[in-house]
């Protein structure tokens, strides 16, 4: 049998590569959009493991509030990207800035 | 070794390369597709763990709209001219190290020792009629219901934000205005332009 570790391992892992998916992307908002749901899949990973190994449903039932926020974050994001690209002709986070007001 | 750490072992490693893949990929749309694949063995993952709804509603929530939504904007925007084609490589080097530390220090917090939780606690002795679908709907409903509906909430929000953020209304559009429409009288709706009755003619347009 798998050890409880080895799933929190690899959620530590993808958790880890979404961050340098955040530094190393700064040129584009839609891959920087796409590791953030890297990282809530890492977290949605530790939490069916411990449901999982804890026999407790309780933890699938925050991975489906996890996934409703981050579906709801999917979308006003990509709706905030379209609108700088409207206004910026470009997808740089620098360019958010202009943004304001 | 076991079939079971062989299946987990074999979509870990695609798991990890889809998210590399991610992460570096030049074209955005090659990295949605890395980020479907990536989703889809979570899902697969998500399986041998006995979460069967959570895994289904991944594939059909996230590979189904979230990941389609991608797809669609990333068409739309046609951003292929636009990026040039680099990456924050100066960063690299000083990521790799925070990589390699908050991997350490997660692998010595999630330890056995630390952690407490075996691998003998797997819960794989649940009868054959459990059903995880029941399980979470019996809870979602009765001890997260406020929760629930509060997700409800935020769904509604994020609908009506995603609409009034891009909606563009433009200038030259012809729209009826429905109250005036319906709020019109008998005596503005025909206007005679015949020579019958020249005089009724004249006052009413006098009176409007």
């Amino acid at each position: 049998m798998v050890p409880l570790q080895n799933y929190l391992i690899l959620g530590a892992i993808l958790f880890s590569l979404s961050i340098v998916g955040i530094v190393i992307n700064r040129k584009n908002l839609i891959i920087l959009l796409m590791a953030i749901e890297l990282m809530l899949l890492a977290v949605n990973m530790n939490f069916v493991a411990f449901s999982s190994f804890l026999s407790d449903p309780s933890g699938q039932i925050f991975v489906f509030f996890v996934l409703t926020v981050a579906a709801a974050e999917a979308a006003i994001g990509l709706a905030i990207l379209v609108i700088l690209f409207r206004k910026t002709q470009s997808i740089d986070v620098d360019d958010i800035q202009t943004l304001k007001g | 070794m076991q079939i079971s750490e062989l299946t987990f072992y074999f979509f870990s490693v695609i798991l990890i390369i889809g998210a590399t893949r991610v992460i570096t990929a030049r074209n955005p749309v090659h990295a949605v597709m890395f980020l479907v694949l990536t989703f889809f063995t979570a899902a697969c993952i998500w399986v041998t763990l006995e979460a069967e709804f959570l895994a289904i509603v991944l594939v059909l929530v996230y590979v189904g709209a979230v990941m389609v939504l991608f797809i669609f904007v990333v068409m739309m925007l046609d951003i292929n001219k636009e990026i040039e084609k680099k990456k924050y490589w100066k960063w690299l080097l000083p990521i790799l190290i925070i990589f390699g530390v908050m991997l350490l220090e997660m692998f010595l917090v999630l330890s056995e020792r630390t952690l407490g939780i075996g691998r003998d606690q797997i819960a794989s002795n649940k009868g054959l009629d459990y059903s995880n679908t029941k399980e979470l709907g019996r809870l979602i409903y009765t001890e997260y219901v406020y929760a629930f509906e509060i997700a409800a909430v935020i769904l509604l929000v994020a609908i009506v934000a995603a609409i009034a953020l891009t909606l563009r209304v433009r200038d030259n559009k012809k729209i009826v205005n429905v109250s005036d429409q319906v709020g019109v009288d008998s005596i503005n709706r025909i206007r005679l332009v015949s020579d019958l009755e020249p005089e009724t003619n004249v006052q009413n347009n006098e009176e409007k």
